[in-house]
């Protein structure tokens, strides 16, 4: 695949790694960027070798936004028929695990997107906001609804309405990342963190994370149900005889992804 | 320059001291002491050298002292000449020579090994690593600047408890408490280290050696006094080859190139 707003490398075994890759523009996400991280995720998503995945920008941006100037014509029909967050569905329905790694700037699109991430690991020079109030418009490809859920009512409430950035430390003491790293160390923390994810059995990585993204969208009762099928479903697999076995055995597993 | 029981390697001005006894968990026995004094030693006079980092070989940072490693003959070890021989000169050495040196809890630090760590400027940390006090389990008091390190760092509370309870600080908890700069996951550890300690390998070493004695004046002294000392070390740092770089390369525009003088 030819990309040009983007690039793709494998660092790990079983890992594979998305940079957005527009500094001059801050890796403001414009519509290409989006068609190309969509792409990649896709094809590592059907990649029988990759088992989780990564996502970073630079040092200095993660992605600072959506494209403005791209934008700030159009209007509402225009905006309808374009329907460029269409595209961010696509994400939610990746199956593997996916890690953001942040350094910089994390606004707007770009917080949506490392939101949209199932966890952030963030260096100590993240920032992170949605200042779309500044520029007379709002969240729009799951801000409100994502922050709201990451953080609670209240500070959701003042980021989106004030426009104020967070930075790394006040995001992990509100548990919007996992974890705070120097900036030299955050994509090897990263890249660490994939590799162990990346080490377990894979097709139980799918149903996990599903059976989390489950809390967002179901009653308890219904997010009971739901994990429960899962969890007997993984007795259809290999990997699930295996893991037992070695677990009983002493051994470690060696997972076969079936 | 040869050791038998640490390795002493120098990469772009970062010198890396490795405690390499990897069977004995690097347990302090005379021999690693001896060399230790002898490396910050070196490392103090080697102007290439301008960051320290210490950590260990294998699965352990340091246990602590060697207690298989008896003293020749039947004489009992005197505790008090084992401390002012061989511990006491590596606690003082690490806090005084002029560079920061860095500490790579790779594994398990205990007893005196986690006094090496904590006398070290700064702390980097392994997800599974744990700090032990050790000393209270074989009823002796925490030394090697245990006492000092706990105290400062912890408050006498939680100090109290660290030091008689025997209870592991595990790597999550040593952050919170403040004990270490940071966590990294174990296979993303010695890459960050090295890279941090690049980082500061690259920095105003001069001027690192001033703040770091003054910050260990600061934590004993009346702030008049702090006044009076920053104004004689401003003033020396103010004549360094480093301040008229780091003020060209702010008119410029630029990131500063410091030479380390």
């Amino acid at each position: 695949m030819e990309f040009t707003c983007i690039r793709t490398y494998s660092p790990a075994q079983g890992v594979g790694v998305v940079q957005i890759n527009r500094p001059a523009a801050m890796n403001a996400l414009n519509l290409q960027t989006m068609i190309e991280i969509v792409d990649a995720f896709s094809a590592y998503d059907s990649d029988p070798e990759i088992r989780c995945l990564v996502i970073h920008g630079n040092e200095k941006a993660f992605a600072a936004g959506a494209d403005i100037k791209e934008m700030s014509g159009a209007n509402a029909i225009e905006m309808l028929e374009r329907d460029q967050f269409a595209r961010w569905e696509r994400i939610r329905q990746i199956k593997k695990p996916i890690i953001a790694a942040v350094s910089g700037f994390a606004l707007g699109g770009g917080c949506e997107l490392a939101m949209l991430c199932d966890m952030i690991v963030a260096s100590e020079t993240a920032q992170f906001g949605q200042p779309e109030i500044n520029i007379g418009v709002m969240p729009g490809a799951g801000g409100t609804q994502r922050l709201t859920r990451a953080v609670g009512k209240a500070l959701a409430m003042e980021i989106v309405l004030t426009g104020r950035m967070i930075s790394a430390a006040e995001a992990k003491r509100v548990n919007l990342v996992n974890s705070v790293v120097p900036v030299e160390g955050y994509l090897y923390e990263s890249i660490a963190l994939a590799r162990e994810v990346a080490s377990k059995a894979p097709i139980a990585l799918k149903l996990a994370k599903e059976s989390v993204l489950k809390a967002f969208s179901s009653t308890l009762e219904g997010g009971l149900e739901f994990e429960r099928k899962n969890f007997y479903m993984l007795f259809a697999s290999d990997d699930q005889k295996e893991g037992m076995s070695a677990f009983v055995e002493k051994r470690k597993p060696q997972w076969s992804g079936k | 320059m040869t050791f038998n029981s640490l390795l002493y390697s120098i990469d772009s001005q970062v010198l890396t001291i490795t405690l390499n006894r990897p069977d004995a968990y690097n347990a302090c026995n005379e021999e690693l002491t001896n060399e230790l004094q002898q490396a910050f030693a070196a490392a103090s006079s080697d102007d290439t050298v301008r960051t320290i980092i210490l950590t260990g070989a294998g699965k352990a940072f340091c246990s602590g002292q060697d207690l298989k490693d008896a003293p020749s003959g039947s004489s009992k070890r005197s505790l008090a000449d084992s401390l002012q021989r061989r511990y006491n000169p590596i606690i003082r050495a690490i806090r005084e020579i002029p560079k920061p040196v860095i500490a790579g809890i790779n594994g398990v630090a205990a007893g005196a090994g986690l006094s090496l760590a904590l006398a070290c400027d700064m702390r980097i940390m392994s997800a599974s690593a744990r700090l032990v006090e050790a000393f209270i389990g074989i009823a002796l008091v925490p030394d090697s600047g245990a006492t000092f390190f706990y105290s400062r760092m912890l408050g006498y509370s939680k100090a109290f408890e660290f030091a008689t309870l025997n209870k592991p600080i595990l790597a999550a908890d040593a952050l919170q408490l403040g004990l270490v700069n940071y966590v990294f996951h174990p296979s993303a550890f010695v890459e960050s280290l090295l890279a941090i300690a690049l980082q500061y390998a690259k920095g105003p070493t001069q001027t690192y050696g001033y703040v770091k004695y003054l910050l260990q004046q600061g934590a004993n002294m009346p702030l008049n006094n702090m006044l009076e000392m920053e104004v004689d070390y401003q003033q020396r740092a103010g004549e360094s080859k480093d301040y008229t770089e780091g003020v060209k390369a702010f008119i410029e525009k630029r990131a500063p190139n410091f030479s380390g003088e």
